[in-house]
């Protein structure tokens, strides 16, 4: 007898509600941004201190870049921005289809992100600007400084979009095989959640780097 | 323009989504942005240009984090949290940045 009341409680528990708790998962997410908020904040910490000592050699420095490359990079980011909170709306409202192809087209975006970085990088490093360089060490200190930063903190932001492609495929997959459905969709705000980030820390790199003339 | 219906049927207000129109028309008003940032920066505005460049990074943050974030519709807690994680940071660079000019 107590093994049909088990059988019985656990089909219950399959066919009523499984225990989830979308808001604490998404308080954990917000807990990990901070980390990492704080992990960008130790890089943009040292910027300003030494932009408060250098600040006449950095603007040197930052006429080298690229503000044309820097602008689209800047809207290519804020467009895949949108179309990763169209997903999740189009998922809220039950749209796998259109869920799915506007989380390929934030990937898509996001590629098109790194392409320009690897052609305006390669620009750079056939000038001789890379961290090292002779050319480089010649410069006055703040403005092989402006490069330091430069290249570590775009450098990271990178490593930071390629973590969140890797995690979006995730997703990808997640909705492909109804893991992801339209009413247990936490998962894909909470990458949601990190591809913002990123577009937020590069908000706040593209004036500091690009922008100083 | 937002998605009412939700609040209508019987959900919380956490399940408040928001519709297409609203994410199109912040992403226009992030790329206006953007293109203001850009032409102001043409500008010689000597000292104020940097406060100028971070003012308006701030307010492109402020609508992400809202509204792409969700801020604006989640419980009241995460505004609490994200504003004291921020003050802190804002007081560490405050900090750090008399430590610098009066080294």
């Amino acid at each position: 007898m107590s093994d049909t009341v088990i059988k019985n409680h656990a089909e219950n528990l399959q066919e009523e509600h499984v225990h989830r708790d979308d808001f604490g998962a998404k308080m954990g997410m917000w807990l990990f941004l901070f980390t990492e908020i704080l992990l960008f904040g130790g890089l943009f910490l040292l910027y300003m201190a030494y932009r408060l000592e250098y600040s006449h050699e950095f603007h040197i420095a930052a006429r080298e870049l690229n503000v044309g490359i820097g602008t689209f990079n800047t809207i290519i980011l804020l467009t895949s921005s949108l179309t990763m909170a169209l997903s999740i709306a189009a998922m809220q409202r039950s749209r796998k289809g259109l869920s799915l192809f506007l989380l390929a087209s934030t990937k898509i975006l996001a590629i098109g992100f790194l392409v320009n970085k690897y052609f305006e990088w390669s620009a750079k490093f056939e000038h001789g600007l890379y961290p090292r360089s002779d050319v480089l060490l010649d410069k006055p200190r703040g403005e092989y400084l402006f490069y330091g930063m430069y290249y570590a903190m775009t450098g990271l932001h990178a490593i930071h979009v390629i973590a969140g492609m890797t995690i979006l495929i995730f997703m990808f997959v997640f909705i492909w095989r109804n893991i992801i459905t339209p009413t247990n969709y936490v998962k894909l705000e909470n990458a949601g959640l990190y591809w913002h980030l990123v577009d937020l820390i590069w908000i706040f790199l593209f004036p500091l780097f690009y922008l100083i003339r | 323009m937002y998605n009412e219906n939700t609040e209508h049927t019987g959900h919380t207000e956490k399940e408040h989504s928001v519709g297409y129109g609203t994410y199109v028309l912040i992403w226009l008003v992030l790329v206006g942005l953007t293109v203001t940032t850009v032409s102001i920066s043409g500008i010689n505005l000597g000292n104020i240009s940097l406060a100028v460049a971070l003012l308006i990074a701030t307010v492109k943050s402020a609508f992400v984090i809202n509204i792409f974030m969700h801020i604006k519709f989640e419980d009241k807690i995460f505004r609490v949290f994200i504003a004291i994680a921020l003050m802190t940071l804002l007081s560490v660079f405050v900090l750090t940045a008399f430590d610098v000019f009066f080294r």
